[in-house]
């Protein structure tokens, strides 16, 4: 059983450091402001929880436990308000986003 | 009301995080849970908002299912990385919100964000800006299935 416990978490924690790089890969790849958040946004939700479940299941049902779990929770909910922060102060200081189609129409510019 | 939960679930939070159960420790963190409590009062912080206890329930329907779509999305984001020919196409759309409540649209742009490909960029009345990494993921955004669940988990209508 704990052999069993000790594959998925290594699978998860494997799967979770991959994610990790292919947003580092996306975030030197993508070519601008905007894009270059999207792909950061794959290394703060799967990467980073993918390694939490891993590190849970490693943890077993303890305190420790608990704790990856509420560091998961504060993850989930600061990584979209600072994201939105970003993209925000982005569009208000003038960062013109490169698009390839506009459907913004009746806005302020 | 929103006081007595909002002590009950940070003592609750105190004693996970510190892990001591004896009596005079926990004693001294029940006090603090009250004491902090008793401050966002006079900060005027404990209402609602501060505290959605009407959302608790219904967090285990919408979760899981939130969990599921940004599994998916950040799927298609990173084999779009991985994609040599890099195939996205940014589009800049107008979603429409039909939530009623501040935490209702709060909860529906950090979905936005929270899942990869879509950023919730600017929050206007009754709709929101949203940048999308590629054509395909705006569509499916407008169909507004998420629209739906959040309204459904805001649970006011």
């Amino acid at each position: 059983m704990s052999v069993l416990i000790d594959i998925a978490s290594w699978v998860c924690l494997v799967a979770g450091g991959i994610f990790c790089v292919i947003g580092t890969v996306g975030l030197l790849r993508m070519p601008d402001f905007y894009t270059r958040m999207h792909a950061a946004s794959v290394t703060d939700t799967l990467g980073a929880g993918l390694m939490l479940i891993g590190l849970v299941l490693q943890a077993g049902p303890t305190l420790v436990a608990v704790k990856l779990l509420i560091i998961g929770l504060l993850i989930f909910f600061t990584s979209p308000t600072a994201t939105h922060a970003l993209a925000k102060a982005g569009l208000t200081r003038g960062v013109k986003p490169l698009l390839a189609e506009d459907r913004s129409q009746p806005s302020k510019r | 009301m929103y006081a007595l939960s909002s002590i009950l679930v940070l003592f609750a939070f105190w004693l996970l995080l510190s892990g001591y159960f004896t009596v005079f420790l926990m004693t001294a963190g029940a006090a603090s849970a009250i004491g902090v409590v008793l401050l966002a009062r006079r900060m005027e912080l404990v209402d609602h908002e501060g505290h959605p206890i009407r959302l608790s329930w219904r967090v285990f329907t919408y979760w899981p299912w939130l969990f599921k779509e940004i599994a998916k999305s950040a799927w298609d984001v990173s084999r779009i990385i991985i994609n040599p020919r890099l195939p996205i196409s940014p589009t800049l759309v107008r979603a429409r919100t039909s939530q009623k409540s501040t935490v209702g649209v709060v909860t529906y742009a950090n979905s936005i964000t929270l899942t990869p490909g879509t950023i919730s960029v600017e929050v206007r009345r009754g709709e929101i800006l949203v940048h999308a990494l590629t054509r395909e993921g705006a569509d499916s955004l407008l169909e507004g299935e998420m629209d739906r669940q959040v309204t459904r988990f805001e649970g006011l209508s």
